[in-house]
């Protein structure tokens, strides 16, 4: 269980990332971070292994203040998930889904062993075990970044905008993968994206955040959907436009539905 | 019998390479002289460049500091060090070392800070300690730059090691400084060449070695932005 207690950070030029966050996140669900650029949802996301520290209140994994813990010794027990894959691109696949367990003191054959059994998982072929992050596509990367994200078999996985850089039938591929790895997994997983819809898809739990790290709302998507808690939410996830506004329709005696716009969004069934 | 073809009879006459006057000696003396003084120079320099690019910070005093090594007069530099230490060999060597610092100061920070800061953010982010930083993903990224920065310096410092000469310090400077005292312009032409060549063996050699320390995994990457680019634009220029 992650909890952030009175969480604010300011930096030191004066700029509030994020301002007195009050959540708990229920262990082994997607908690998705939504909101702009600016609203702090990175800045609360690497809080959690301290890349950041708060400048005021706590942030407690499992009831321990993660200020206590040795910082490094923290992020090798979390797996962190960043756009491109953050892969290092002097090592081969297999040595980027072992760093961790290396770094934690694993035998490298052993590493390198459950490395490649990884890759069977993020559905990643093991011929492309001895290539350079640079021969994959960008599609690869990510699913090589999941990997070295899971290698530690952590509780914690922290993805940070994974799939923000990939285009959009490999993003839907990638998010499908991910919700199936959950099903298997269940990790504790806190996402953080800038897309309404990604939120939607992944997130059991949806927080979404102001600019200046305000929680503006947190529930279920459909809870959100249902009850936009203001006018800044109902417009963030657009309720009152487009695709998300579907009424029915009726063709030669079919009842379908259609969207604001009036294109056909599929078919009622009675 | 015109100059260069004296100063190719000079250089090639297996006379002068003999004995411990010869140019044997001397081109020895020089090669390990200015290899000690790039040495002396990274030591100090290259910590602190590392540092520097580690950090980011300090990186404005180290260019200013840079900058004005680099406008002191070598010559002067090493006039005074020899009035204040006596006529040794050690007053050119810190007067060349102090030529040498910022050539690699500044290949050291370029190096180690130009290494992308999301690689490294994500390298912090897996739990590497910042010294693991530095040695598995800084320094092998930047190597390549770091090595141009003693690459320039071992060009600037061989061609000025023929200072060390001006106080009696040996090398190749000796024949440079004897040639213009009594006229004997073949010679000191001869040497000339000598230092031209020794200078190029040795920036090639350097050139190489910055070529093959480029990790695998990065060259990979050129050899497919290669395939993927017009093959009739022109390819960036190695550093």
């Amino acid at each position: 269980m992650i909890e952030f207690r009175g969480v604010r950070k300011q930096f030191p030029d004066g700029t509030v990332a994020v301002e007195r966050v009050d959540l708990t996140l229920a262990p082994r669900s997607i908690t998705v971070l939504v909101g702009s650029s600016g609203s702090g949802k990175t800045t609360l996301l690497r809080m959690v292994n301290r890349m950041v520290d708060p400048s005021e209140g706590q942030v407690r994994i499992d009831d321990v203040d993660v200020a206590s813990v040795d910082p490094v010794k923290l992020r090798r027990s979390i797996g962190y998930v960043m756009q491109n894959g953050g892969l290092l691109p002097h090592r081969r696949v297999v040595d980027n889904i072992a760093t961790v367990p290396v770094l934690r003191g694993e035998p490298k054959r052993a590493a390198r062993a459950r490395a490649l059994e990884l890759m069977d998982t993020v559905g990643l072929d093991r011929s492309l075990a001895d290539k350079y992050p640079s021969q994959l596509s960008g599609g690869q990367q990510q699913r090589v970044g999941v990997a070295r994200g899971l290698a530690v078999d952590p509780n914690i996985l922290l993805m940070d905008e994974p799939f923000g850089a990939v285009d959009p039938i490999v993003r839907t591929e990638l998010q499908d993968e991910l919700l199936r790895l959950q099903r298997d997994l269940a990790k504790t997983v806190v996402f953080v994206t800038h897309d309404v819809d990604e939120a939607f898809r992944l997130g059991d739990r949806v927080v979404i955040l102001r600019a200046g790290g305000v929680v503006v709302q947190d529930g279920t998507p459909a809870e959100i959907l249902a009850a936009p808690a203001d006018e800044f939410v109902g417009d963030f996830i657009g309720a009152d436009r487009g695709r998300r506004v579907l009424r029915r329709a009726n063709v030669g005696g079919r009842e379908i539905v259609v969207d604001a716009d009036g294109r056909p969004a599929g078919v009622l069934e009675s | 019998m015109n100059v260069f073809a004296e100063a190719f009879a000079w250089l090639f006459d297996p006379a002068n390479w003999e004995g411990p006057d010869g140019i044997g000696a001397r081109l020895a003396f020089h090669v390990v002289f200015s290899l000690a003084v790039v040495a002396g120079a990274t030591i100090v320099a290259l910590p602190i460049g590392v540092l520097i690019g580690h950090t980011g910070r300090g990186r404005e005093p180290a260019v200013v500091v840079s900058g004005a090594l680099r406008a002191l007069p070598t010559l002067g530099l090493l006039t005074i060090l020899a009035l204040a230490m006596g006529l040794s060999v050690l007053a050119p060597y810190l007067a060349l070392v102090v030529l040498a610092i910022p050539s690699v100061l500044a290949g050291a920070y370029a190096g180690v800070g130009g290494v992308s800061r999301t690689t490294v953010d994500a390298a912090r982010a897996m739990g590497m300690t910042e010294g693991q930083i530095v040695l598995r993903v800084e320094a092998p990224l930047g190597l390549p730059t770091v090595i141009g920065g003693i690459r320039s310096a071992v060009l600037q410092v061989v061609a000025t090691a023929t200072l060390a000469a001006y106080i009696g310090g040996g090398g190749l400077g000796t024949y440079l400084f004897s040639g213009l005292k009594t006229g004997n312009y073949p010679m000191v032409l001869g040497v000339s060449m000598l230092i031209i060549a020794l200078a190029l063996v040795l920036d090639g050699a350097f050139a190489l070695t910055q070529r093959l320390v480029v990790p695998e995994g990065v060259r990979v990457r050129r050899g497919t932005a290669r395939l993927r680019s017009r093959p009739s634009r022109p390819r960036a220029a190695m550093g």
